[in-house]
């Protein structure tokens, strides 16, 4: 019990004091473009209504699921691909370095004049910045199952299906894990940079709308919850993690105190 | 029962060709035990794996029951070296144990359990079929791998090197429970070892191999009594002589001069 007061302390000390230096800087603050912490807190119930929410917070979410899911299918799936075939790997590997160096929010524009400026753009616009973490730390994943294990598996006559689902996935999902993490943030990213150019509605929407008509307060708090945003996501994404990879972590932990 | 017959092994590629095997050529009768021993880097596991079916061999061949191997078979199973590397450490120790038998379609899922349980208690590991392998100490995840084998009901088990990765006490305790198991169970057995001693100790027969590229040296039948002791069956006399024959044939075979090809 106490140990878990402590990590919790520990956790919540550094954002403490931020917030603090933050408040005790800012205040009494003239500016109008760094208005003071106070102000910013006090409008935020007014803003982030649940009407809003569920008009600008959720279509951004879904947009972000969307798009996050769609990535994660395609690159599993060609990463599997790609990873066992070594000439599909020959094939395809300068053109996908080739991808992932494309910076995905240039995409935009050009996703833009075959999508149109609706949702179909967004999720697409997420889902091809997404997809290439995931792409490639399958890929490596899947080349690396171990020689042994693999023999094993030949050995006993675990092919086809039963090879994908209980040697090669269950192998590889340490890397796909990794990559599933670096896609998340970069899906956040891209999720507020889709709403920004083109929108009707969406948070990445709201705080330019808010910079737009001068709501600086307004617009901070958006900004302060898109940051929440992310923490929560990348709290359940690692809770999610810890339970899919136990194996992992113990296989790890054992073979450090051994 | 298992007809190895002329097996070459050549690896090739880049200009440049190794001869791994050369000309091996023996036989194990049904409910035999069958040690192979020779000195390292002599082409022991690339023999294996031909007989397993994993690596196609250049010329020769294998016969299970009179029929040419030429992948893995059910009738076959392998216990590899690398225990903790071929154990599948996202699943429990009775996972594992199960995994090949859900590829046998017509067991039917009380008859695997029932094999699973069996397997288990017969290596003595029951209390961890909950445990993932990586939190059992090196002997105990070989009695995995052992089980996993036993559990498949093949007809040839094939052991490559299993014990040369745990100390001695243990190894001393794994040895006896392939006797054990072998006796109980009626399986043939072909166990590769680098291990003169072991070899002596476990074998009703041992085969010794040259240096590479490979050929069978010699072929020696071991007259120890059919009970065997740690204790007791080293301390014979007669395991002396024996263990004594299979050194000199493998110094002999380490210095025999390689015959040009």
């Amino acid at each position: 019990m106490t140990r878990i007061v402590r990590r919790l302390l520990y956790a919540l000390a550094l954002p403490a004091l931020l917030a603090s230096l933050w408040w005790l800087g800012s205040r009494g603050s003239q500016s109008i473009y760094a208005p003071p912490l106070s102000t910013i807190l006090s409008v935020t119930d007014d803003v982030w209504t649940t009407d809003r929410l569920t008009r600008d917070v959720l279509p951004s979410l879904l947009r972000l699921t969307g798009g996050y899911t769609l990535a994660a299918l395609a690159g599993i799936g060609l990463g599997v691909l790609i990873g066992t075939y070594r000439a599909v790997r020959a094939l395809t590997e300068p053109v996908l370095e080739f991808f992932r160096a494309v910076p995905p929010p240039v995409l935009i524009p050009v996703i833009m004049l075959f999508a149109g400026i609706g949702d179909t753009m967004k999720v697409t616009v997420i889902a091809a910045g997404c997809v290439w973490p995931i792409l490639l730390n399958t890929v490596e994943g899947v080349r690396a199952v171990d020689g042994v294990l693999a023999e094993t598996a030949r050995s006993y006559g675990i092919t086809g299906v039963s090879r994908l689902r209980r040697l090669v996935l269950p192998a590889a999902a340490p890397q796909i894990f990794a990559g599933l993490r670096q896609a998340l943030s970069i899906g956040i990213i891209l999720m507020v940079i889709s709403e920004m150019s083109a929108a009707s509605n969406g948070l990445g929407f709201t705080v330019v709308q808010f910079q737009r008509s001068f709501a600086i307060p307004e617009m901070w708090s958006g900004i302060l919850l898109l940051g929440t945003i992310g923490f929560l996501l990348s709290v359940v994404f690692q809770a999610v993690e810890r339970r899919a990879l136990a194996w992992y972590h113990g296989l790890r932990a054992s073979k450090g105190s051994g | 029962m298992l007809d190895v017959r002329g097996l070459r092994k050549i690896y090739g590629g880049h200009g440049r060709e190794v001869e791994a095997l050369r000309d091996l050529t023996f036989t194990l009768d049904p409910g035999e035990l069958v040690c192979l021993v020779g000195p390292s880097g002599c082409g022991k596991t690339t023999l294996l794996k031909c007989v397993a079916g994993l690596l196609a061999p250049t010329s020769g061949e294998v016969l299970l029951d009179g029929s040419p191997v030429t992948g893995p078979r059910p009738g076959m199973a392998v216990v590899f070296q690398e225990y903790s590397r071929s154990l599948f450490p996202w699943m429990r120790v009775r996972d594992n144990v199960e995994l090949p038998l859900r590829q046998k379609k017509s067991l039917g899922r009380q008859r695997r359990h029932a094999l699973v349980e069996d397997a288990l208690e017969a290596v003595g590991l029951t209390a961890s079929a909950g445990a993932y392998p990586w939190q059992l100490s090196g002997g105990m995840q070989q009695r995995v791998a052992i089980a996993r084998a036993l559990a498949y009901e093949p007809e040839v088990l094939l052991m490559d090197e299993p014990f040369a990765a745990v100390d001695a006490q243990t190894r001393a305790g794994l040895e006896d429970l392939v006797r054990k198991l072998w006796q109980e169970r009626g399986m043939t057995i072909l166990f590769v070892t680098h291990d003169i001693d072991e070899a002596v100790y476990l074998g009703q027969r041992v085969l010794t191999l040259s240096a590479s590229p490979t050929v069978v040296q010699d072929e020696l039948k071991i007259t120890l009594p059919h009970e065997r002791d740690q204790l007791e069956s080293r301390a014979d006399a007669r395991f002396a002589e024996l263990r004594t024959h299979v050194y000199a044939q493998i110094r002999a075979a380490g210095t025999r001069p390689a015959p040009t090809a």
